[in-house]
């Protein structure tokens, strides 16, 4: 870029290499290169670093899934093959989260087969752990916190939710957590407590108004079954609130990296300064921007409005039509690169002090190692 | 303007149906590509309401407005007087009104909203809210006074394209959880609405690889759920390559002399290099034009409107969406 500001540039390979970095999240809008970033880095981590990595990736386009051998959603970390680690003695290992399977297996975890067969009967249950809003993020979460438990690997890579806002990765774990041991389910676990005699015997005036209200609009075996729901979970709830604690707790230690992924676009770098903004609120280390697709004319030196005369000129003469192609297409290129530089102003004028990288849009999109290998190498600008 | 005023529905309009659906990946522009709708069903004397239901209030971020209440407001003039109208459904606001609908809550409902139970209801049951947010639609969708319709045309900046075939499926979720009552009823009113006519579902994609096929997994699934495609619009489309060959450095040496340019070794390189990638783009961009096309679905494109979207791009997107008569 022709003129960068004080903004300091990002070295990713120092925090790739750095033993003390044991967790990278890659976070921002939906759209922007997120998985492929996170995909990258992994790979370079365990290449150019030699470190023994994985990755967990939410929804990644079939055919990268398919070049990192993620031919099926199991739920647990694969060796990606065909990568090139002699060097380095790193390993690459990629997994795809099955949310549902990763709900299921915290249940398991923390009550009885009975209980647990009971608890996955439960239409709620079902519909929670397939639809909740914030049961993805939550569950990238656990599944980050199970995977750092078993300590097995130098690095993890975690690419984030498409979720309708970066800040629902933050917030869902604590939303889920204070709903699943709220006040609303213990007035609700009441009657399963007594006995079942009424549903709402012990609780205040407005909320028995509430209940019959709810009866009425739903039905009562909706209420059943929520009560059942609610008394079943009851057992976890401490397990629960615990495991999202502790996520919360590694994800503000010096071990973890905050990625921020953008596109020079405005809904991206508006969604970039809020987690930004969010990170620091919530004492996270957000260690770089890694600012994706941006478009930069190879031949910097030669204005949008020059070559557009130019252009005009040698039509007007007649002839040369394919400069006058290359000379109009040069032009939009070095306008639309003026025009994303004052958007990521945008972030980088209320954030001057977080490091950045700039990553040239690339022709066609990645789909293989060596489309991951060429992105990463454009990261850490090598 | 008053409603006997406004012109007849347009028959023979490219845009038969009352309520669109417009989805789309994150990040496609579908928030301005159905504002720009809205505008363009909008122009020539008519009203209609653009809609949003995840609380992003990107409406008013693209206006340039106060964020949008749960009330329905004017936001914006449409050519040859027509209005269009904005709303920011909130399923809580949602429940509470269908509940003082019914049941005539009164002061009660600010209680329950106090408990928190009004955010407890609309989370335990993710249909629910879906359910709520959709029947806002199918509410306004078909109001009428003095019978006569409201609203000419209702657009929702929906879900993206991942979410949109679970939430305009209601039934389904809500048969799972609420097997009888009101709730029930008003889900099964809200999918005949939207499985009818009335009804179209716009994906919008820009020609890359992963929008492309999210357009194409969407359409799969919503074909199969049983609701109707209208359109797939093609975002920041670019016209097709001219049937052309790739200039040479040679040639591209010489125009450049012509022009009185610089023709350092440098400088033609670069060029060079600049037209290849975009060949490789543009060549990309055909082949994914052709996907698009297999899929029978009429197919559209809006241009790159290379200043960002402000209000003047929104009405040409309109203009290229809804041609005036």
């Amino acid at each position: 870029m022709p003129s960068d500001n004080a903004t300091p540039p990002l070295d990713v390979d120092q925090i790739l290499a750095d033993p003390g970095v044991r967790i990278v999240v890659c976070c921002g809008a939906g759209g922007v290169g997120k998985t492929t970033t996170a995909a990258a880095l992994a790979l370079r981590a365990a290449e150019q670093h030699g470190r023994r990595t994985v990755v967990l990736t939410i929804d990644p386009a079939r055919r990268l899934a398919q070049s990192l051998g993620l031919t099926e959603l199991d739920n647990t970390p694969r060796q990606v093959k065909g990568i090139d680690v002699e060097a380095s003695g790193g390993e690459l290992h990629a997994m795809m989260l099955d949310m549902k399977r990763t709900f299921d297996d915290v249940v398991l975890a923390h009550t009885d087969p009975a209980k647990a067969a009971e608890i996955f009967a439960n239409p709620f249950y079902q519909a929670m752990s397939s639809t909740f809003s914030g049961t993805q993020e939550y569950m990238a979460m656990e599944k980050l916190g199970q995977l750092h438990a078993r300590g097995e690997w130098d690095l993890i890579v975690v690419d984030t939710p498409p979720s309708r806002s970066a800040l629902d990765f933050l917030d869902a774990p604590a939303r889920l957590s204070r709903f699943l041991d709220g006040r609303m389910l213990r007035l609700l676990l009441a009657p399963a407590r007594t006995g079942g005699r009424s549903m709402f015997s012990l609780v205040t005036a407005s909320f028995g108004m509430f209940s019959r209200v709810v009866q009425k609009v739903l039905g009562a075996q909706l209420l059943t079954d929520l009560s059942g729901f609610v008394a079943a979970l009851d057992s976890m709830f401490g397990g629960f609130r615990q495991r999202a604690e502790q996520t919360y707790r590694i994800l503000q230690a010096g071990e973890t990296a905050f990625v921020l992924v953008a596109a020079p676009e405005p809904d991206a770098v508006r969604e970039a300064a809020y987690f930004a903004g969010r990170l620091r609120q919530e004492k996270m280390p957000l260690v770089g921007l890694v600012l994706n697709r941006v478009h930069r004319p190879a031949v910097p030196e030669l204005g949008a409005q020059e070559s557009r005369a130019a252009a005009e000129r040698l039509r007007s003469a007649g002839g040369h039509e394919g400069t006058v192609e290359v000379l109009l297409a040069h032009a939009a290129l070095a306008e639309q690169s003026v025009r994303e530089q004052q958007v990521a102003a945008r972030f980088t004028d209320e954030f001057p002090q977080v490091p950045t990288v700039s990553v040239t849009a690339q022709p066609a999109d990645v789909h293989d190692v060596d489309g991951l290998r060429t992105i990463a190498a454009a990261i850490s600008r090598s | 303007m008053g409603a006997t005023q406004r012109p007849a529905d347009r028959a023979g309009t490219d845009w038969p149906a009352r309520l669109h659906v417009v989805t789309g990946k994150g990040g496609t522009g579908k928030t301005s590509v159905a504002a720009a709708l809205a505008l363009g069903l909008a122009a020539g004397g008519r009203r209609t309401l653009l809609v949003e239901v995840e609380g992003r209030q990107g409406i008013a971020q693209l206006f340039d407005t106060e964020p949008l209440p749960y009330a329905e407001r004017h936001l914006a003039e449409a050519p040859g007087g027509g209005e269009v109208y904005a709303l920011a459904v909130d399923a809580e606001e949602a429940l509470l009104e269908y509940l003082d609908m019914f049941y005539k809550l009164g002061a009660a409902g600010r209680a329950l909203r106090k408990l928190g139970a009004i955010d407890f209801a609309t989370t335990i049951a993710p249909g629910l809210r879906d359910v709520l947010l959709t029947g806002k639609l199918k509410e306004a969708t078909t109001r009428t006074v003095d019978q006569r319709r409201v609203y000419d045309a209702v657009v929702l900046d929906a879900p993206p394209t991942g979410r949109i075939g679970r939430f305009l499926n209601v039934t389904a979720e809500t048969a799972r959880l609420a097997k009888v009552g009101p709730i029930k009823t008003q889900s099964e009113g809200v999918a005949a609405l939207l499985r009818s006519p009335m009804t179209a579902v716009h994906v919008v994609t820009l020609l890359e690889e992963m929008p492309v096929q999210e357009t194409v997994d969407a359409i799969d699934e919503l074909t199969s759920l049983g609701f109707g495609v209208g359109r797939v619009i093609v975002n920041g489309a670019r016209p097709p390559l001219p049937a052309g060959r790739m200039v040479t450095e040679a040639e591209l040496t010489r125009g450049l002399r012509a022009a009185g340019l610089p023709v350092e070794r440098g400088i033609v390189a670069g060029l060079h290099g600049e037209a290849r990638d975009q060949l490789i783009r543009r060549e990309l961009e055909d082949s994914l034009r052709g996907d698009l096309a297999e899929l029978g679905v009429p197919l559209m494109e809006l241009p790159l409107l290379p200043g960002g979207v402000d209000r003047a791009a929104l009405d040409a997107l309109a203009t290229a969406l809804v041609p005036g008569d």
